[in-house]
């Protein structure tokens, strides 16, 4: 099939892309910075925290830039005073929904949502704290899930399913009361189709999923090697 | 030159923020020569006063008494910085607010008492539904988080402050 070659705007400049190509690998590709949370190289993009948004002209509204094809003639905003406040919004929301005490959790100072937070200047937050009442599964002899530091962003989700070829985790329930689930919403312990890999572990941005024997601040992970064994089945990242 | 009458108060908080307010070693020394301490567990002083022009917040909102307190100090402070993320987020406080509190001091106080069951009524604060973080009692003007914040921050903050400069933390501070 040949590649139909489009161009685009991005913040006034000329880029070339390949029909198909996303809003935010040709940003950066050209060297725009557009932050992410729920968007991990390898797996395929989901759209779910919303922190990628950018403004397309002619849109009424903001688009994801981590789903959102780009189209010949396109032009696209990556950064504007309208997009770090609603990005710090994306953020905010995010951190009242659970219960995120970043102080005694085990990826403390190696946290995505932390470091994004701090690095978009979300200094406190304006909406009130909702404090759900969220279980913690300590089923698994290696693992452990804690709801209350989940931002629900899929990385394991698509990770279990597109990379270990387990489909261990999925999201049950709409809106507020969306929850990650093992299997038919078991204990993570009692999946048959887990295979302990700690796939899911390593792609977790936050402090929900972690190994058991960790202390706060402890929990460090890498997902370069995902992305790495994504690009040897062939994904092009 | 005039001091700047500060106070510095600890409501729901481990004292932390303060030990790290004390961590900036010899820069207190000029701190201490702009700056009066007129209120705060660091001095003498029983009732918050009138007309002070900064005030450190540490520590979130959680009984009746930290309530009645931060209006109190609203009231009578210029400035007022939520330092820490007890008084930023409400933090570890905050831990007990998916329980309901009758259900957390039966918990403690009654189920967990190895001798004397019952939940103290006397000379004890009652607690609030929930610990909240300080602006959501009351208005607050700058927000420093950190668990502690670092020395070097709040001298920076306190620095800004009495240059009469808002004190720029972004990409300086974060939760934890």
């Amino acid at each position: 099939m040949p590649l139909h070659k489009v161009s685009i705007r991005i913040d006034g400049e000329y880029v070339e892309a390949r029909e198909g190509q996303t809003i935010l690998e040709v940003a950066r590709a050209a060297g725009k910075y557009i932050p992410t949370l729920c968007y991990l190289a390898g797996v395929s993009p989901s759209g779910a925290c919303r922190l990628c948004v950018v403004e397309v002209s002619g849109v009424g509204r903001l688009l994801p830039s981590c789903t959102t094809a780009v189209q010949d003639g396109m032009s696209v905003t990556t950064n504007s005073e309208k997009l770090a406040r609603y990005r710090r919004m994306v953020l905010e929301f995010l951190l009242t929904e659970r219960n995120h005490y970043c102080s005694v959790c085990v990826s403390n100072g190696h946290c995505e949502l932390q470091s994004m937070a701090a690095k978009l200047g979300v200094t406190h937050v304006r909406y009130p704290y909702t404090y759900p009442a969220l279980p913690v599964d300590v089923s698994h002899p290696r693992f452990v899930l804690d709801h209350n530091r989940c931002i629900l962003c899929t990385r394991c989700v698509r990770v279990c399913d597109e990379v270990e070829g387990a489909h261990v985790w999925d999201i049950a329930s709409r809106g507020i009361r969306s929850m990650l689930v093992s299997e038919l919403n078991k204990p993570w312990g009692e999946s048959k189709s887990c295979t302990s890999c700690g796939k899911c572990v390593q792609a977790c941005p936050t402090g929900a999923l972690a190994e058991k024997g960790w202390a706060v601040e402890e929990m460090t992970k890498s997902h370069e090697n995902i992305s790495r064994l994504a690009v040897k089945r062939g994904v092009r990242v | 030159m005039k001091k700047v009458k500060v106070a510095t108060v600890w409501l729901d908080g481990c004292s932390g923020c303060h030990m790290s307010f004390l961590d900036i070693d010899e820069a207190i020394a000029a701190v201490a020569q702009k700056i009066d301490l007129v209120y705060g567990p660091l001095v003498d002083a029983q009732e918050f006063p009138e007309d002070v022009d900064l005030v450190l917040v540490e520590g979130a909102v959680s009984s009746q008494e930290d309530l009645a307190k931060i209006q109190l100090i609203r009231e009578r402070s210029k400035y007022l910085v939520a330092l820490g993320d007890c008084a930023v987020t409400s933090n570890v406080p905050a831990m007990r607010n998916a329980f309901p509190v009758r259900k957390l001091l039966d918990r403690v106080y009654v189920e967990g008492a190895e001798q004397n069951p019952g939940v103290p009524a006397d000379g004890v604060p009652k607690l609030l539904k929930r610990a909240v973080p300080v602006h959501e009692a009351v208005k607050v003007d700058l927000h420093v988080p950190g668990c502690p914040p670092a020395a070097g921050t709040i001298l920076y903050v306190l620095s800004e402050l009495l240059e009469g400069r808002m004190p720029d933390l972004s990409s300086k501070v974060r939760f934890g």
